[in-house]
């Protein structure tokens, strides 16, 4: 770990403004993650600058019928809010399958979205690994992979998101609100990260000095029934094999809408737009459900420790699906 | 055997080390802060087999807060290289990655840690060899096995009985590497006087870790000082020394201050020994009734190329059940890997999970109820060394155990109970642990208030000790609780072997017994019960049991396992653990009740969670910390309830009672394995029965 300066935000700009001239400070939210990856030396920032503290700590109503919800907002305060448990429930259950009490207690809601990967390799300053130092190489391709991505990712890199929060936003149509050294900007989430394509290094699209300041969720009534699947090695505090974020609407027997998101297969969460795609209109039965769930996995490239993930993600994906129907009934 | 009259053995005592460890006042080694301090961070080979070229160590060096850089070019050289893994930068050899090549003292921990990143080190690398195969060239038979059985064991003509047996199985089951993990890391602080040296030192057994410092260093034991009071768990891993122990004294020597070391989770993956992964070959054969006639348990494993460790593992075979021909052998590959080590019931835990999965299986080829089978399998005697049992609890544990658990309602056919997308299933194991004992000494003293100590060099690692050792006290003085205290975890305290092996209790309480039978005896013979001035002390001093040459001396126990298995995903899950133990008399409830769950705990850890993954190409585990190597967290333990029968055994020692601390681990992995195939239909061979095997 080297040394590092600290200093504690008192308003946005001011932050953004040090950032930029600082080209290797990073903002600390909970610290969950990048504290973590600088004891490893994995991240090695010389200024931290700690924004936990500016004032976008609000979940707050907006007059579209959406939901703004502030990037410093705890991740345990997140899930107990009332809005969010009754109109989207997929991120409550999402939020609460992550981590532990006290790690939620501590995380952003910002913080989360750019968390690193879990890939052993690049935890570890003693292996190569192309996210951590370019140009270096893949040891997981060929070694230790059984968490890692199935789906759109890259010979440089095979790193999943380990984010279960991020998975029920890009479900939701979510938009991260970017404060930068140019003004605001406003992010789908499901364009914000990256796939590793040739630099890995990149999770994002963050620009060095952009600051989330909150992610807004669009209206969608339907989501109120909705819900987040995660299967793992254990049954608490572990990444997820695959995850399902899932909202479904179906009148007379037919599906009128449909939201989901897969986790723990892919660089960034992955929105299956063609597992939707091929379920809108069609009737809502176990048949569709594996239909869907094969067209979106049709592209996946899985590696000899993960090749379980493609069944297990066409299952979990089904049954999710069948559950949300017996729910409504 | 004069057995013990009690009255305070037994009860469910609090701990009495409980207030001062929740209310952080019990001082672990690490937490002792000797004026003007230095830290001192471990720098670790980054190949698994060659040679140290050159250290540079200069932009390190240069730091401010920076004392010094150790490595082979300029440490100190060791009295005594008797145990090459205790070789601490001796030479320029690499034996295995994450040996450790350097180390940094500095100032502050982060100095320290900063520093090691700066130091660089130039290897020349050779092909190094890492993974066990059963086929691997350099198998060998080792003299003996852990911790000195002998390696192979035969009587009658296995081959001869397979041939002609009405039913036969021949299986391979495999478990992985495992790593011990206690909570708190390895930790040594170490000063130097004029006297000699002193450590707070996190141990299993603080005279073992004298002894070993003493030797290596060239010193006399009395001028070793190594005090542990309290212990974050060890599991094995903290019984013997290991590399960090010679490095902090060596650093505290050369830097002339007070040094503390703490290893990092992830140099613990390297650093302070693991358990060897197994490849263990079961044969049996059966007649027509179902009886075995042929028990075969071949073993294959890894030790180290610098230091040999053989686990034990197929020694609990031995005895288990009766078959007229049997055979067990154990062969060692020597690879480019770290020391293994003991570690929870070692040998018994991946034996016992070979045994008991193969148990179950012959069960359902010979049509026959796995509990029923193993009852009908049950030895008269000891069928290796002929010796009587000096008590056998398992048919009584099996029988009580199906009773209770509601063993009647499972189906033998998979896949019959199912609760929505969950199927549904029950598995049974045996476990066994043996029942030993070491030499021991003990002093007991009483002052002239009445009030008594007992003190030995006993250890705590978070098992019950102090508590435990204060009811054998009371009783064995016939005086309350209240007017006992127990002193042990420093090595100036009167001779006592090591907490483990499950024989920590029966060796140090034999002990106490004999202390407190010759200071009783003294007081009324020679002062006729009344305390002189100036107090009176004895000291106990007792011997291996020597009831152990007349008989064969076990724990025993059943272990029921109910698990949910999803259709979909695969997933496992453990509703209900019953265990049932045969261990003779319970010193105290409620530490036996934790002890034996905890056990069972680390029993299901082992089904379906832990395993350290080894990357060929490094020579490294890459899964080296607690989000990546899993181990059972609440959410997966379910309903865990644990029982033991009346088992009177008049040989064991005075306090009749068996060491409860590994038994409850063998078994239950067995145990869950079988629940699952009940499940499923899918026997798991290969260690943890993790989702992917379900699918």
């Amino acid at each position: 770990m080297n040394p590092f300066r600290y200093e504690r935000a008192t308003d946005a700009s001011s932050a953004i403004a040090a950032l930029v001239q600082a080209p290797t400070a990073a903002f600390l939210g909970g610290g969950t993650n990048l504290v973590d990856l600088m004891k490893l030396g994995v991240a090695q920032p010389d200024l931290l600058i700690d924004v936990s503290r500016l004032p976008f700590n609000r979940i707050e109503l907006l007059p579209n019928g959406g939901v703004r919800i502030g990037a410093a907002v705890r991740n345990s305060e997140l899930a107990a809010d009332r809005t969010i448990r009754a109109h989207y429930p997929m991120l409550a259950q999402a939020l609460l399958s992550g981590a532990s009490g006290q790690l939620r207690n501590l995380a952003t809601t910002g913080g989360n979205l750019l968390q690193r990967t879990r890939c052993v390799y690049f935890q570890d300053v003693s292996k190569p690994c192309n996210k951590r130092v370019p140009g270096s190489g893949c040891p997981a391709r060929e070694g230790y992979h059984r968490s890692l991505a199935i789906l759109g990712a890259s010979e440089a890199c095979i790193a999943t998101h380990p984010s279960d929060m991020a998975v029920a936003l890009a479900a939701l149509d979510a938009v991260v609100r970017v404060l930068g050294p140019n003004g605001e900007r406003a992010i789908p989430l499901v364009n914000f990260h990256r796939l590793p394509s040739d630099e890995p290094q990149r999770d994002t699209v963050l620009e060095h000095g952009e600051l989330i300041t909150a992610i807004d969720l669009p209206d969608l009534p339907f989501a109120a029934h909705s819900r987040y699947r995660k299967v793992r090695d254990r049954a608490s505090y572990a990444f997820a094999l695959v995850s399902v974020a899932a909202a479904l609407d179906v009148a007379d027997g037919v599906v009128q809408d449909v939201r989901i998101a897969l986790g723990g297969v892919a660089h960034a969460p992955w929105r299956a737009w063609k597992a939707e795609a091929a379920l809108r209109g069609k009737p809502a039965t176990e048949e569709t459900f594996r239909r869907a769930a094969e067209a979106e996995l049709a592209d996946a490239q899985p590696l000899p420790g993960n090749a379980f993930k493609v069944p297990l993600a066409r299952n979990t994906l089904v049954r999710t699906l069948l559950e949300l129907i017996e729910e409504a009934q | 055997m004069t057995k013990l009259i009690t009255r305070a053995i037994g009860a469910p005592l609090d701990r009495i080390d409980g207030p001062k460890k929740v209310t952080g006042t019990a001082t672990y080694s690490y937490e002792h802060l000797p004026e003007g301090v230095a830290y001192v961070f471990p720098i670790r080979s980054t190949i698994a087999k060659g040679r140290i070229l050159s250290i540079d160590a200069s932009a390190a060096s240069a730091l401010p807060g920076v004392i010094t850089v150790l490595s082979h070019e300029n440490a100190p050289r060791l009295a005594s290289l008797d145990n090459a893994d205790l070789a601490v930068l001796q030479s320029a050899a690499v034996a295995y990655y994450g040996q450790f090549v350097a180390a940094v003292v500095a100032e502050t921990i982060e100095i320290a840690r900063q520093a090691a990143g700066l130091v660089v080190v130039h290897y020349e690398e050779q092909a190094h060899d890492v993974e066990l195969r059963d086929d691997h060239s350099s198998l060998y038979k080792p003299a003996r096995v852990n911790p000195n059985f002998e390696t192979d064991t035969a009587s009658g003509d296995v081959e001869a009985a397979l041939a002609s047996a009405a039913f036969s199985l021949d299986q391979i089951y495999t478990t992985p590497t495992y790593h011990t993990n206690p909570l708190e890391p390895h930790t040594t602080v170490a000063m130097w006087n004029d006297d000699g040296v002193t450590l707070y030192d996190a141990n299993q057994g603080a005279q073992r870790i004298r002894d070993t410092v003493a030797s290596t260093f060239g010193l006399s034991p009395e001028r070793v000082r190594v005090i542990s009071p309290y212990v974050g768990g060890a599991f094995g891993s903290k019984a013997f020394p290991h590399p960090h122990v010679i490095l902090a004294v060596m650093a505290a020597q050369v830097v002339e201050r007070p040094v503390k070391l703490a290893l990092t989770r992830q140099q613990m993956f390297t650093a302070v020994g693991y358990r060897t992964p197994t490849i263990q070959r079961i044969h049996l054969a059966a007649d027509r009734d179902g009886r075995l006639t042929a028990i075969a348990h071949d073993v294959v494993e890894q030790t180290s190329t610098i230091r040999e460790f053989a686990e034990q593992t197929a020694v609990a075979t031995r005895m288990m059940y009766a078959a007229a021909n049997r055979r067990t052998t154990h062969r060692l590959a020597r690879l480019d890997v770290p020391v293994p080590t003991i570690m929870r019931a070692p040998g018994e835990a991946p034996g016992m999970f070979a045994l008991e999965s193969a148990m179950d299986e012959m069960a359902i080829v010979c049509g026959l109820d796995p509990v029923e089978f193993r009852i009908l399998n049950e030895p008269e005697v000891d069928p290796t060394s002929g010796r009587p049992f000096s008590s056998r609890g398992l048919v009584a544990c099996l029988r009580e155990g199906a009773e209770r658990f509601g063993w009647q309602q499972r189906s033998s056919t998979p896949r019959m109970r199912r609760a929505g997308r969950w199927l549904i299933g029950s598995g049974v194991a045996a476990s066994t642990y043996p029942a030993r004992q070491r030499a021991s000494t003990a002093l007991a003293r009483v002052d002239h208030e009445g009030n008594y100590s007992v003190l030995l060099a006993a250890s705590d690692m978070g098992t019950g000790a102090w508590t435990a050792l204060t009811q054998i006290a009371a009783d064995a003085l016939e005086v309350p609780l209240e007017r006992v205290h127990i002193e042990i975890g420093d090595s100036r305290l009167p001779l006592a072997p090591i907490a483990g092996g499950s024989m920590g209790t029966s060796s140090w309480g034999t002990a106490i017994v004999e202390a407190a039978r010759k200071l009783r005896t003294r007081l009324h013979d020679e002062y006729g019960g009344v305390v002189p001035p100036e107090g009176l002390e004895e000291i106990g001093e007792v011997g291996d049991n020597p009831e152990a040459q007349n008989f064969s001396m076990h724990s025993y126990g059943a272990q029921f396992a109910e698990v949910r298995v999803n259709i979909d995903t695969g997933e496992v899950r453990v509703p209900r653990l019953f265990g049932v133990f045969a261990v003779g008399r319970i010193i105290n409830a409620k530490t036996a009740r934790s002890q034996l769950l905890g056990g069972m705990t680390m029993g299901l850890s082992m089904a379906l969670h832990e395993e350290s993954i080894l990357d060929p190409r490094f020579g490294d585990y890459v899964n080296h910390d607690f989000a990546e190597y899993h181990i059972a967290t609440n959410a997966d333990v379910g309903e865990v309830d644990v029982s033991w029968i009346d088992e009177d055994d008049a040989y064991i020692n005075p306090m009749g009672a068996k060491g409860i601390g590994e038994v409850g681990i063998v078994g239950t992995a067995a145990a869950i394995a079988n629940a699952v195939y009940n499940a499923t239909g899918i026997r798991i061979r290969d260690l943890p029965i993790t989702l992917d095997k379900l699918l």
